[in-house]
């Protein structure tokens, strides 16, 4: 899939840092403010989908292949699991907060928050970013 | 006179006349989606309160205003999942929409009606 | 044509059913419930739940964030499924293109 325009190139690169940021301030205060792991993680989609229509996706996968979108994907779900079988270690239930509760409102809150949060960012984010890919590079074969 | 139920029950009904009237699998989609949306409207406001305070604690509603004036955040939590579960659906949806593009050359339904072997 | 006059005709009917059910002051019977605080005194779940949340100790979830405590803390176990259903249609759309793509 060719590219498009210098204009559409030069403005997703100058903005993708600043939609990433957002989409991981999203995730990370899923505790404090509205949000959490799925809205952010769309978010973090958004500007991978941005860099990717503006590119194209024959040098987007030179970044970034399907193969680590992945890969990433199931790092994302081992560390949703993986949190939740630390109460099953101790003696407790499934996802059970065993991490100690701070004071509410700081950024160091609920205990079991925040790697939940960045377990499903994460998945959510790259799972979306392999459809993407499987719906552009589909019948790529008959055009060649 | 409640408002958002009545642009709840709007949108129910538009989207059922796009599944029913129109012949293009990408605006049947849309219309599908938009039913959807109506739906998830109608059940978080139905968790309003009058006079109510969003269901966070912050520095201008500490925890007792929270507690006694704090609209229902059940509905909220039970859309959450709702929404994830409808990308799913429209993600499969468009890709057999794709697929059927592909080996048929047309998207209008009454043509895709004579399946060939 | 006759048949998307029918349809047509049962969507504004069905439409018009809804949309009276649903308005107050619309039919000369009845209102829909209102939503004040009062209906809802003692007979509601959502009061345990926002009393109890923003507690960082036991029984609590010591989270600013009600709804977030509700989604991960008091009912976990449904975000998890939900998240298996995110991963079994990424798993779908990815076998049906691969399919079409070794049909070449």
């Amino acid at each position: 899939m060719a590219g498009m325009t210098l204009i559409v190139k030069t403005a997703s690169r100058l903005l993708f840092p600043f939609v990433l940021l957002f989409g991981i301030y999203i995730v990370l205060h899923g505790h404090i403010t509205p949000g959490g792991g799925f809205p952010g993680g769309v978010v973090i989609v958004a500007a991978i989908v941005m860099l990717v229509l503006g590119y194209g996706a024959d040098a987007a996968n030179a970044k970034f292949s399907p193969l680590q979108a992945s890969v990433s994907e199931n790092i994302g779900s081992l560390v949703l699991v993986a949190t939740g079988l630390l109460g099953l270690f101790v003696g407790l239930n499934f996802m059970k907060n065993v991490i100690p509760l701070g004071t509410t409102g700081n950024l160091y809150s609920s205990g079991i928050l925040i790697p939940l949060n960045i377990g499903v960012g994460i998945k959510v984010a790259t799972g979306l970013a392999v459809i993407l890919y499987a719906m552009l590079t589909a019948f790529e074969e008959e055009k060649k | 006179m409640n408002v958002d139920y009545i642009v709840a029950m709007l949108m129910i009904s538009f989207g059922l006349y796009c599944l029913l009237v129109k012949r293009n699998l990408i605006k049947m989609v849309i219309g599908l989606e938009i039913l959807t949306f109506g739906i998830h409207l109608f059940l978080i406001s139905m968790g309003y309160r009058e006079g109510g305070v969003a269901a966070i604690v912050t520095g201008t509603n500490p925890a007792p205003v929270v507690a006694t004036m704090g609209v229902d955040p059940l509905p909220q939590a039970l859309v959450l999942t709702s929404i994830v579960i409808d990308v799913c659906v429209t993600a499969m949806l468009l890709s057999l929409a794709i697929y059927a593009y592909k080996h048929y050359k047309t998207l209008d339904t009454s043509e895709l009606r004579r399946l060939k072997g | 044509m006759m048949r998307r006059v029918l349809a047509i005709g049962l969507v504004c009917a069905i439409g018009a059913l809804l949309v009276f059910t649903v308005s107050n002051y619309l039919l000369p019977f009845g209102t829909f419930p209102q939503r004040k605080f009062e209906n809802f005194e003692n007979q509601s779940v959502a009061q345990v739940y926002l009393e109890n949340a923003p507690i960082a100790g036991a029984g609590g979830a010591g989270a600013a964030n009600v709804v977030t405590s509700i989604v991960w803390d008091y009912r976990g176990y449904d975000t998890l499924g939900e998240a298996t259903i995110l991963f079994t249609a990424v798993c779908g759309v990815a076998m049906l293109f691969r399919a079409a793509k070794e049909e070449d």
